[in-house]
């Protein structure tokens, strides 16, 4: 799927961003809607994760252990006795937290890299391109688990983890359109009339090169969320005892007879979040890109 | 041909390299002492040392990466730092289980997702195109490891109809123990081969040469699979690749949920002990399957589209 945004992007020319453009964006199917109002609810559940959740996601109490669900607990209690329900909110602060910081500094570095690749050719442009090709022949998990298996948990490594295995795509993209953004007359007339060459990139390039990037932002959030997940299920994300969807699913694992609804309540929070950005990121496609909204 | 396929084997080297040196850097950057760093604060002076020998810390930095290259390339992985099997047998342990799932969930997913295209293609914009569309949507969002874990609580723990773990012993056994796994893989990754499928058959469906086929009366069946499907195997290659790819990165999730054995759960839990050598193996061997299955999709192209022989 990534991959084949990419060719996508990278085959059509870019356009003029607007931003007005969000209104038509979101209000242009009922879908649409309908995800914009989930994203909105569950960036709301994260920030109010310390007003909402009932009980402290890390209290354990050996009197309340897999308790069923009840008035006191909604969800029950896991294994250590803790709250399941506070546990999902707070869980929901690290997933999204890491799918949209991420993303954000994978987009600008990688425009970075691009435009400058991009705008001076060259053996600058050559080797870079060589790297960003070689990278982008590995899956973004594999290569996140690559990262992550040599340098460790912790919130920054999986922030540089998860950036680092978008920032190729980015920077592909970047390049490709940077390519065809410089051959447009209004470049060259710069150019002519002695425009400084950081100007050029800043006020002539990077505006236009803008809603490709924009537009495989809003697909990659999704990607982002569920590759934290997976990083966070596979021990190398969010450390235990702090809680996020995909370590919430990796305990629950360990204790299926216990209560299943630390995997289902997770499983679904990914899902319904992952599904509510691929529905936006599609539209924001057809609005910017609408020849490869097909 | 033969040039073809040794361009591309050299092509594939330099990427080798640069997951060497990343594996190789990533061990000596990380400020403090690497041997502390890899094996954590509780290690004893005698553990240090060890490692230190083992992963040959003494010598210059540039005789280490060569030797460290060398090692790497000829298979010598050292011996685990937890229980002192070589790491190669370790590999050798876990090497089929991860071949046998992907293979298995790479067949599962075509079959279930071409199939699934070409009735989606063939029906465009009617109940079945829709069908097949929300299916693709739910199959980019749901995680593998949560499909994995709710098949194994309903149909291992629950109906009892598949072993709970395990890779099974001999072939029907094996065969028995992998279905789940790749059925998990396969739902979702059936997702993006069919629409895949779609978007190809449709374009070719709009070619002139398909509309002189049904002009001169061609049955439909022969339309659609012999000049429709035979010329979308481009895109599809390409697809299956990415495919390929994305089951073999699923794996090491999907691996852990099943309590299977495999090169993505050989890498996970010698992460969690901190057995470098096996996690250096690991990283490596991942790399090496990279480059071979993008070498495959190249070779393949070439089976696919006999223009590309020619150039």
């Amino acid at each position: 799927m990534m991959s084949n945004a990419i060719q996508e992007l990278e085959a059509v020319p870019p356009n003029v961003s607007r931003f007005h453009l969000i209104q038509r964006i979101i209000l242009g199917k009922p879908a649409t809607v309908l995800a914009a109002l989930i994203v909105l609810i569950f960036i709301i559940i994260a920030l109010l994760a310390p007003v909402l959740a009932p009980y402290d996601p890390l209290a354990q109490s050996y009197l309340k252990i897999n308790l069923l669900p009840s008035p006191d607990n909604w969800l029950g209690t896991d294994q250590f006795g803790r709250d399941i329900l506070s546990r999902l909110i707070w869980g929901s602060r690290n997933s999204l937290i890491f799918g949209l910081v991420s993303p954000t500094l994978a987009a600008i570095i990688g425009t970075f890299l691009g435009v400058t690749a991009g705008y001076f050719g060259g053996i600058v442009d050559r080797l870079l391109s060589r790297v960003i090709d070689m990278l982008l022949a590995f899956p973004e998990l594999l290569l996140a688990i690559m990262i992550a298996a040599v340098l460790g948990g912790g919130f920054w490594n999986i922030i540089a983890v998860i950036t680092v295995a978008f920032i190729p795509g980015f920077a592909r993209v970047a390049r490709a359109t940077t390519l065809a953004v410089k051959q447009e007359p209004y470049v060259e007339a710069a150019t002519a009339v002695g425009v400084s060459t950081p100007v050029i990139i800043l006020r002539h390039i990077v505006p236009n090169i803008s809603s490709s990037i924009v537009v495989l932002l809003t697909l990659w959030t999704a990607s982002a969320i569920r590759l934290e997940a997976s990083l966070s299920f596979l021990g190398l994300g969010t450390q235990a005892p702090n809680p996020s969807w995909g370590n919430i699913i990796r305990d629950g694992l360990n204790n299926v007879f216990g209560s299943p609804w630390p995997i289902v309540g997770a499983g679904v929070g990914i899902t319904v979040v992952v599904l509510a950005f691929n529905l936006i990121g599609d539209a924001v496609r057809d609005v910017l890109d609408p020849e490869i909204g097909q | 041909m033969l040039r073809l396929i040794v361009t591309r084997l050299l092509d594939a080297i330099p990427t080798l390299v640069m997951v060497l040196i990343l594996v190789f850097v990533s061990l000596r950057i990380l400020p403090g002492d690497p041997a502390q760093v890899a094996l954590g604060e509780q290690a004893t002076p005698d553990q240090l040392n060890l490692f230190r020998e083992q992963m040959g810390l003494n010598a210059p930095l540039w005789q280490q990466f060569f030797s460290f290259g060398w090692n790497m390339l000829s298979l010598n992985f050292g011996k685990s730092l937890i229980n002192g099997t070589p790491v190669i047998d370790l590999l050798a342990q876990n090497l089929p289980y991860t071949i046998e799932l992907t293979l298995v969930a790479t067949l599962i997913g075509l079959c279930i997702g071409v199939p699934m295209g070409v009735f989606a293609a063939v029906n465009r914009n009617k109940a079945p195109d829709t069908g097949a569309r929300l299916y693709s949507l739910i199959g980019y969002a749901v995680p593998d490891f949560y499909l994995g874990a709710l098949l194994l609580i309903v149909f291992s723990l629950n109906l009892g109809w598949f072993p709970i773990n395990g890779g099974g012993d001999g072939f029907v056994d094996g065969i028995y123990h992998v279905l789940l796994p790749a059925i998990t893989l396969a739902a979702l990754k059936s997702a993006f081969l069919g629409r895949l499928t779609r978007t190809a058959l449709l374009e070719v469906l709009g070619k002139d040469y398909v509309r002189t086929a049904r002009a001169k009366g061609a049955d439909e069946n022969r339309v659609i699979y012999r000049h429709g499907l035979r010329n979308a195997l481009l895109p599809l290659t390409t697809g299956l690749g990415l495919s390929i790819l994305s089951t073999l990165s699923g794996s090491v999730p999907v691996e852990l949920v099943f309590n299977r054995p495999g090169i993505g759960s050989l890498l996970i839990n010698s992460i969690a002990q901190r057995d470098y050598p096996v996690i250096q193996a690991g990283v490596v061997m991942f790399a090496f399957f990279v480059v071979i299955i993008n070498l495959a999709i190249d070779l393949a192209y070439v089976l696919v589209d006999p223009r590309i022989r020619v150039k």
